[in-house]
């Protein structure tokens, strides 16, 4: 492995090296802040490794090419905010429906509608979860600095490939705009796998025994691709049977893969009496608290980060709530996670939200007012 | 945390704040410092206000926007006024008398430099006075390596304008000896 450097580096920057180390080759999208340097940098990097970034006219076409790109055996990404994620809902839902790999990447800003382009939110929790219409699985992770944002984006690729999901990258505009040192490791990319090199003669795209790789367009097998429901060679069927199977294999997927897919990360003390759950920018102001209240003055306190948000860490939450006796959702919304957190808990926990929604991120100082009698 | 320093960059958009920010935080990871750079403006490219913090520390930085700045530069009036009272009075203040007049408050640590006229009547470039500034606040607190500093104006400086970029964070530290234009309690020892 090469020598690494640290060096100073943005979140979306990250976003856009981590993609391309990750062998994406196809960027489709629309610029919008506090997205746009991803686009940016997607533009002055992809042309000259063979890639192919394009301006579109808008998100709905943005996701429609990114689509396209991958069932011809692209890797490929887009990028947005708010106002263009709600357009791309619809070929989300038909990514997901159709099994075609795809990383969506939304760094989110305060909304509803245009909000403030600059400032900070996490309004977009239940919008990546339940956007797309229909009973669809989704997979969300939401990095809480520029390093897991870069391997966050690769983790990103990566599953969305094996397990043919789409899986959306939430960042916040805070995470997106930072800049900070990091250490990128060094080494050769990834190699794009051609499937069609390796798929069996008998190769279904989508085969009841389960995932099988995606055979790109124009590489010697012919299927059908559509946002119906559909049988094991693509085409349309409105057969009970085959539709609860077809739905359920789009969820048994993710959960076959679950510990793949879910990503968390604790600090603190092992049985802590309060615990903080946080995503994001947040988990920035909590570590800060954390780290203050366990390692220096060895309080029985807590942190539980999730990098991924969606599917939900149940289990998780569960063992957390078995310890601890409050849990405190710090969120740059008005509740959205908390809810989640809150079923998990079962009552175990007394689960407190803490919200602000003014375009500023939580400080630890109202962390420390919200844990105030624990941490004395 | 004795070794945080927290760096709060204020002006108009325009003047060149963030890409200051950026250049003090890549100076500092070269010189091998933890560092956080935040950025805050309005959907105005110019003319709005500006605001871009730094943090630098030797530990880890976990919550990355400056809320207790040791040094604070005001590069016009509006953002001396909103961000003074925001300060400690221990926070070294550094303000462009180009643009912010005095008299100061005593119980502040001010000081004034002709930042953006020094880089229009001695460089010619009334856009260099970013580095300038970022000259005078390293001279007076020494932040940075100011070898390491030069090198990452000259990398980061936009299309050839690397030597012009580099003489304008030089021409901060001669401003800087020179002494404040005014500023009541300030000397160079106070800066810490």
């Amino acid at each position: 492995m090469p020598e690494t450097k640290p060096i100073l580096m943005q979140g979306n920057e990250a976003c856009a090296e981590g993609a391309i180390n990750a062998g994406v080759r196809f960027f489709a999208g629309y610029p919008i802040t506090p997205s746009t340097e991803v686009a940016e940098l997607m533009a002055a990097k992809l042309p000259d490794i063979g890639g192919v970034f394009m301006q579109m006219e808008d998100e709905i076409a943005s996701m429609a090419a990114v689509i396209g790109a991958s069932i011809g055996g692209m890797r490929a990404i887009t990028a947005t905010s708010g106002p263009g994620f709600s357009l791309k809902q619809e070929n989300l839902g038909f990514a997901i429906m159709a099994e075609i790999p795809c990383v969506v990447v939304n760094v989110q800003r305060m909304g509803p509608s245009t909000g403030v382009p600059t400032a900070p939110s996490q309004g977009d929790i239940m919008q990546t979860r339940w956007g797309t219409h229909g009973d669809h699985p989704i997979i969300v992770f939401s990095p809480a600095s520029v390093y897991e944002t870069y391997y966050l984006t690769i983790a990103a690729v990566n599953l969305s490939q094996k397990l043919r999901q789409p899986v959306v990258l939430l960042l916040d505009e805070v995470i997106g705009h930072m800049r900070e040192k990091v250490l990128i490791p060094g080494g050769g990319r990834l190699i794009v796998e051609k499937a069609s090199d390796k798929a069996p003669a008998d190769w279904k795209p989508y085969d009841d025994k389960g995932v099988t790789p995606l055979v790109p367009f124009g590489f010697g097998r012919y299927y059908h691709v559509t946002g119906l429901y559909h049988d094991q060679y693509g085409f349309p069927t409105s057969d009970p049977r085959q539709v609860e199977r077809a739905l359920d294999r789009l969820h048994d997927k993710l959960k076959k893969y679950r510990d793949e897919i879910v990503l968390t990360n604790y600090i603190g003390h092992r049985e802590p009496k309060v615990a903080i759950v946080a995503y994001g920018c947040t988990v920035r102001s909590a570590r800060a608290v954390i780290k203050k209240a366990y390692w220096q003055n060895r309080l029985p306190v807590g942190l539980l980060s999730l990098q991924t948000i969606w599917p939900f860490p149940d289990r998780e939450i569960k063992e957390l709530a078995e310890k601890a006796d409050v849990i405190i959702v710090p969120e740059l919304n008005m509740g959205q996670l908390v809810g989640e957190v809150e079923r998990c808990a079962c009552g175990r926990a007394e689960v407190i939200p803490l919200n602000r929604y003014d375009g500023e991120m939580i400080t630890p100082d109202q962390l420390v007012e919200k844990m105030g009698r624990w941490l004395s | 945390m004795g070794n945080r320093k927290e760096i709060l960059l204020t002006g108009a958009g325009g003047q060149g704040l963030i890409l200051a920010s950026i250049v003090l935080a890549e100076a500092a990871v070269n010189d091998n410092k933890n560092v956080v750079q935040t950025q805050s403006y309005g959907p105005e490219a110019r003319g709005g206000a500006s605001m871009a913090g730094v943090i630098i520390d030797v530990d880890t930085i976990d919550y990355p926007k400056v809320t207790k700045p040791s040094i604070l530069l005001c590069m016009n009036e509006t953002s001396f006024n909103k961000y003074l009272p925001k300060v400690d009075t221990d926070c070294t203040v550094f303000v462009d008398s180009t643009f912010v007049k005095g008299p100061f408050r005593d119980d502040y640590q001010i000081a004034s430099f002709p930042i953006t006229r020094t880089a229009r009547e001695e460089l010619g470039r009334e856009v260099v006075a970013n580095m300038l500034a970022l000259g005078v606040i390293n001279a007076a607190t020494a932040l940075i390596d100011r070898h390491i500093f030069r090198d990452s104006i000259f990398r980061l400086a936009p299309g050839g304008s690397g030597e012009l970029n580099q003489k304008a964070f030089d021409a901060g530290y001669h401003l800087y000896e020179q002494g404040p234009e005014d500023g009541i309690g300030f000397s160079a020892q106070t800066i810490k």
